[in-house]
């Protein structure tokens, strides 16, 4: 019986997206989902919460304490990777590697200015978040550079402190095929972030 | 590696600024110098401006991170991830074969993808671990990697992101006029990826050389040559 109700659910979530992919483009179903999903999200969670008995207000301060630190903790990373990127940038030494790369890499629609970071994003999420903000600065936050450094940026992990660090807890030395399993899915995802973005940010 | 890229990021940039400062141009009349400073003093001018940027960068980021890790605190101590992991149970049991499904690792990944899908960010860690742990007590041989480990592994550095906060975070930092405009190309591109993820990892564990056997084999000789 709840087997059944949770498959009714289920068809009726896919049946409303199919039709609104039929109804409207792409780019705008895309758009609507953006923009709803934080709404959503914090009616939802502390509903959810103060239903279940949880103090709603007192935990969210409790956890909004740790936003300062969080925020304080990436100076250093990003002052960083700031001096290596101006630096880099400032020289002409960055436009001489987009000229060598951006023809391969025009071929999937990327330019060449976001292959640095997508370089960077596996081995640092620092390095590649500051990466990031420096294209946001230069190119500018809703630009096409802009918006594709972010969602690429979401769309992958720092792999290679992840794997280090997970295997490196249990004192797992042979990790066989875990590295070229998530640097493959890295790929897909930068691959897919590109089309996506042209698809919805044109 | 980072140190390697780092530094030699500087090296070759302030080279290339130094060898612009020559002012080298070819003609077909001859090559001319005209010597000036003007790319080093826009190289340090850029130093200073992109220092100051990051402190104002992450001071504009302090008041969404706030909002953001209050939210997921409510969502934390709801048990909100229990729920989400009820869900995706029958999934999972079908993705680790090697696990029982009631063997306690089950639950542990479960709930530890669930936080991730969230962007519970430091909440996941532990719950990470932990799944890792339990693995871990399935694992015969114990320092080469599981199948099912790999296939987690993969997972979680693909996992599905619904509400990349920090980065949208940057966005409104940064003056976008729609920070949150990337969350669904942000979940689309992480679907792809957790996919290629999931069928990766398991086309990998039955190539030949990513068999078990061949690890153990490597792993007597090193320590017959430690012996």
């Amino acid at each position: 019986m709840k087997n059944l109700k949770n498959k009714i659910v289920l068809f009726i979530i896919l049946a409303l997206l199919v039709a609104s992919f039929v109804l409207f483009s792409f780019a705008d179903v895309m758009q609507v989902i953006s923009v709803l999903a934080i709404p959503l999200i914090i009616v939802f969670i502390p509903l959810y919460g103060y239903a279940k008995g949880v103090k709603v207000y007192e935990e969210f301060t409790e956890g909004a304490k740790e936003g300062f630190q969080v925020a304080l903790r990436i100076i250093p990373f990003l002052v960083a990777i700031f001096l290596a990127i101006s630096v880099f940038r400032a020289s002409g030494a960055m436009d001489i590697l987009t000229w060598i790369i951006s023809p391969i890499t025009s071929k999937i629609g990327m330019p060449g200015e976001v292959v640095p970071m997508a370089l960077m994003r596996p081995l640092s999420g620092s390095g590649a978040l500051g990466i990031m903000s420096e294209l946001i600065k230069t190119n500018g936050a809703d630009s096409f550079i802009g918006r594709l450094a972010s969602t690429m940026m979401g769309s992958t992990e720092t792999t290679f402190y992840i794997i280090a660090v997970y295997f490196g807890s249990i004192n797992v030395k042979q990790t066989r095929h875990a590295l070229p399993a998530a640097l493959l899915a890295d790929l897909a995802g930068i691959i897919a972030s590109v089309v996506v973005c042209h698809a919805v940010f044109g | 590696m980072i140190n390697i890229i780092w530094l030699a990021m500087i090296v070759i940039g302030v080279g290339v600024a130094g060898i612009s400062c020559l002012g080298i141009s070819i003609s077909p009349l001859g090559i001319y110098f005209a010597p000036t400073f003007e790319p080093l003093s826009q190289l340090t001018h850029s130093l200073f401006e992109y220092s100051k940027f990051a402190v104002e960068l992450a001071l504009g980021l302090v008041g969404l991170m706030a909002l953001w890790l209050g939210i997921m605190k409510i969502a934390e101590k709801s048990g909100l991830i229990k729920v989400i992991a009820r869900g995706l149970k029958p999934m999972m049991v079908k993705l680790f074969p090697e696990i029982p499904p009631e063997d306690p690792a089950m639950g542990s990944i479960i709930m530890a993808l669930s936080a991730t899908m969230l962007g519970l960010g430091n909440a996941s860690t532990p719950l990470g671990l932990k799944a890792f742990g339990d693995m871990q007590k399935l694992n015969k041989h114990k320092n080469i990697a599981t199948n099912a480990q790999v296939t987690y592994m993969a997972m979680s550095t693909s996992s599905v992101t619904i509400i990349p906060a920090t980065i949208i975070g940057i966005r409104a930092a940064a003056g976008s006029s729609n920070p949150s405009e990337i969350i669904a190309p942000v979940i689309i591109a992480t679907a792809v990826s957790t996919t290629v993820a999931i069928v990766m990892a398991k086309i990998l564990q039955r190539l030949p050389r990513y068999q078990v056997e061949n690890y153990i084999e490597k792993d007597e000789e090193v320590n017959n040559e430690e012996s």
